[in-house]
């Protein structure tokens, strides 16, 4: 720990620096003026930079023209409905449910996991997937560890599966796999997106490379950025120079961290125990691929191979006509931003959520809340 | 977390009315404290919603503030529920202006069960808690409940104390400086690890103290420059500059590199996605003070051992009123007040 401790210092002083975000943030106004039209709009796709820039406030010094759209990067809001229900009648059924605190309060058809465990159901929150391992050693009692998170997180669910953990223990995977989604953004009719900044710290799993093809049959660039406030704004400077010389290609703003071809080894553990399948991601679409789940050969750490799970029993009761009005998934596609919409703030609150974005830390709705959104300061 | 309504739509107490934002004092001024709000007193009442009363007598004040302490673990790194049974009263006293503390009455509920020498520990700890602070315990109350009917010990607090001048948290102006008398988040973020057994090996220890000593050397260097006291406990800076602010009618600029936090509590706070700014103290103190005085008032802190570092943190000003913005050095954004308890994120 000590080393983690003296890492965050010393990053703090070379990647927050106050005079060298001044000069980003004036290059990337003149970058931006450059292009000559406005807006310029680009997406990240990581809930992680939405964090940064709230935090920071970078949104105060980002060029008016420059429109900087949030995207579908939050693994706790794209999980989908039947996801949480899955895990709720589990719960229900008397299974010990781990997971991720933000995953509490995500609704599902009706009512969401913090619901079932304040009706009595055991539900704990764990900060790691080998924590909810030593739940499971340290009883006798079946415990489903409800997994989420996108290939990063899903890399620690895979470490523990092929770790031979116990037998009470299994996974009810709501794992999401990045790149098909952006496919999905960039195909969306009327999308406003030339750019996307990717996410730092899931290239450095899955590699910079792994956006070629990608780059290559949409023409649109893509730019690797850390998460400290001058990765973000560098990555954004570098990512708007490449819109205005058209000139789309990947780029790598997070060398120290990303390669181009990503940690070999945490890419096997990732692709032994899954495999992609299509699904929804709540509020986007029906992504092809988008989901991961456990291979065949897992079938006895699977939930959904262990246990029966019909959610359709938790149909008998209808979802609060509150969750119609909702803009999670516009707002997550980037056509709407959260002051769009009637609930925000009013009705749907981070203690009384109706969407999932308004439960996540890494949610869009959330981050606004928490923030204060972007006033005029 | 849990259901707000019963199935027939009753309205229940939730964790979220106890964690001293918004919606605690929206209850307590629709419940608790209905009926009492326009009662004839000379002074501070319940009105004021602050952190005590104040009473004229004569031509002094008495000042009169009760707290109950609830806290899990009981015993944690840096302190226990004794220790902040006396600090958090007499610094709720102090933050009135009242610094010399007559004395405290202290009522203590026990569950069946509890065993005698943790109660031995917290009498010591109570005890030298009293002496750091120049007071002493007048009178009290002990009741026993059944196993299960409460977790573990309740200890409430009263504090009486006499002062010439009264600090509102209300008083402050444009123009007034923002003092914070040292390291922010100490205490939440010590309990927290504690709490949830988080695998944080470096030193997290809770600031609790009674700060009466360290705000009697600040309210004496310039006579009459503190507009406005709070201590951040619950809801942590965030949550009692809103206050500050609100009841005021000033917005306030925070600037966040000034703000002293520690290394490890930033550290940790960044690993759990939660902000230091939202984390609960039990040793510090917000000062409003005019601006002519800040610094003669930020020398007198830091020349206390609790407020080596003190610092001088932002300003008030006439506009945003109510509202708290936060300069990070690299942009701007409003600082919120939390609702509920912080959870650490996912990833």
């Amino acid at each position: 720990m000590p080393e983690v401790l003296l890492a965050a210092g010393a990053s703090e002083l070379r990647f927050r620096d106050p005079a060298k975000a001044r000069a980003l943030s004036a290059a990337l106004g003149r970058v931006t003026a450059e292009i000559g039209r406005a807006p310029v709009s680009v997406m990240h796709v990581c809930g992680s930079h939405e964090q940064s820039i709230a935090k920071f406030g970078l949104r105060a010094v980002l060029p008016r023209d420059l429109n900087v759209i949030m995207g579908p990067g939050c693994p706790v809001c794209v999980t989908d409905v039947p996801e949480v229900d899955e895990a709720i009648v589990l719960a229900q059924d008397g299974v010990r449910i781990a997971t991720y605190g933000d995953m509490l309060k995500v609704p599902g058809t009706v009512g969401s996991l913090a619901d079932a465990q304040a009706a009595g159901a055991k539900v704990d929150v764990v900060y790691s997937a080998a924590q909810a391992v030593e739940l499971a050693r340290d009883t006798t009692e079946a415990v489903v560890f409800f997994a989420s998170g996108f290939e990063t997180t899903a890399v620690a669910t895979a470490a523990v599966v092929l770790a031979d953990p116990p037998a009470n223990f299994s996974v009810l995977s709501a794992h999401k796999y990045i790149p098909p989604v952006m496919e999905i953004v960039a195909e969306m009719p009327g999308t406003k997106v030339e750019g996307f900044l990717a996410a730092g710290h899931a290239a450095t799993i899955t590699g910079s490379a792994i956006f070629e093809r990608f780059v290559e049959r949409h023409k649109i660039p893509v730019v690797v950025a850390g998460f400290e406030p001058l990765d973000i704004l560098s990555g954004l400077v570098k990512l708007v120079e490449l819109v205005r010389d058209k000139t789309p290609r990947v780029e790598n703003m997070f060398p120290r961290c990303v390669t181009p071809e990503g940690n070999r080894n945490a890419q096997a553990h990732l692709w032994r125990v899954f495999r992609t399948v299509g699904g929804n991601w709540r509020g986007i679409a029906h992504v092809p691929n988008g989901n991961l789940r456990l291979r065949d050969e897992f079938a006895g750490v699977d939930a959904r191979k262990k246990y029966r799970i019909d959610v359709r029993r938790l149909w008998t009761r209808a979802p609060s006509a509150l969750t119609q009005t909702c803009i999670c998934g516009t707002i997550m596609a980037g056509i709407a931003s959260p002051h769009d919409c009637p609930l925000f703030g009013k009705a749907c609150l981070p203690d009384a959520p109706v969407g999932a974005c308004m439960v996540s830390s890494e949610g869009t709705c959330k981050i606004w809340y928490q923030y204060g959104g972007h006033p005029n300061l | 977390m849990t259901a707000t309504t019963t199935a027939r739509g009753e309205a229940l107490i939730t964790l979220r009315h106890g964690a001293g934002g918004r919606a605690m004092r929206q209850l307590i001024g629709e419940t608790l404290a209905a009926g009492y709000l326009q009662s004839p007193v000379e002074g501070i009442g319940l009105a004021a919603m602050d952190d005590g009363a104040a009473l004229r007598v004569g031509d002094r004040w008495l000042v009169v503030t009760t707290d109950s302490h609830v806290v899990h673990p009981i015993f944690f790194p840096g302190g226990d529920i004794g220790r902040l049974a006396v600090a958090g009263t007499v610094n709720d006293l102090a933050m009135m202006g009242a610094t010399a503390p007559l004395g405290l009455t202290c009522a203590v509920v026990i569950e069946e069960g509890f065993r005698r020498s943790d109660l031995e520990r917290l009498q010591r700890s109570m005890q030298e808690t009293c002496r750091e602070a120049g007071v002493t315990i007048l009178t009290g109350d002990t009741k026993v409940m059944g196993r299960g009917e409460l977790d573990g010990i309740v200890i409430n607090t009263t504090g009486v104390a006499l002062t010439d001048a009264v600090v509102p948290d209300a008083g402050l102006r444009p123009g007034d400086r923002l003092l914070v008398t040292g390291s922010i988040g100490d205490h939440g973020m010590a309990l927290m690890v504690k709490r949830h057994g988080l695998a944080i090996e470096a030193e997290l220890r809770s600031d609790v103290a009674p700060i009466n000593g360290m705000i009697a050397a600040a309210l004496a260097a310039r006579p009459g420059a503190v507009t406005a006291m709070k201590d951040p406990t619950r809801g942590g800076v965030a949550s009692a500059l809103h206050e500050m602010a609100e009841k005021s009618g000033v917005g306030i600029v925070i600037h966040e590199p000034d703000v002293p936090v520690s290394q490890t509590v930033r550290a940790a706070a960044e690993m759990l996605g939660l902000d230091p700014f939202q984390i609960a103290n039990e040793g510090k103190a917000l000062l409003g003070v005019r601006p002519d005085a800040a610094d003669a008032v930020l020398a007198a802190l830091r020349g206390h051992p609790l407020g080596a570092s003190a610092a001088i943190v932002g300003e008030c000003i006439p506009d945003h009123v109510g509202r708290v913005i936060l300069d990070t050095g690299l942009g701007r954004r409003l600082l919120v007040e939390v609702e509920g308890e912080p959870l650490p994120r996912i990833c």
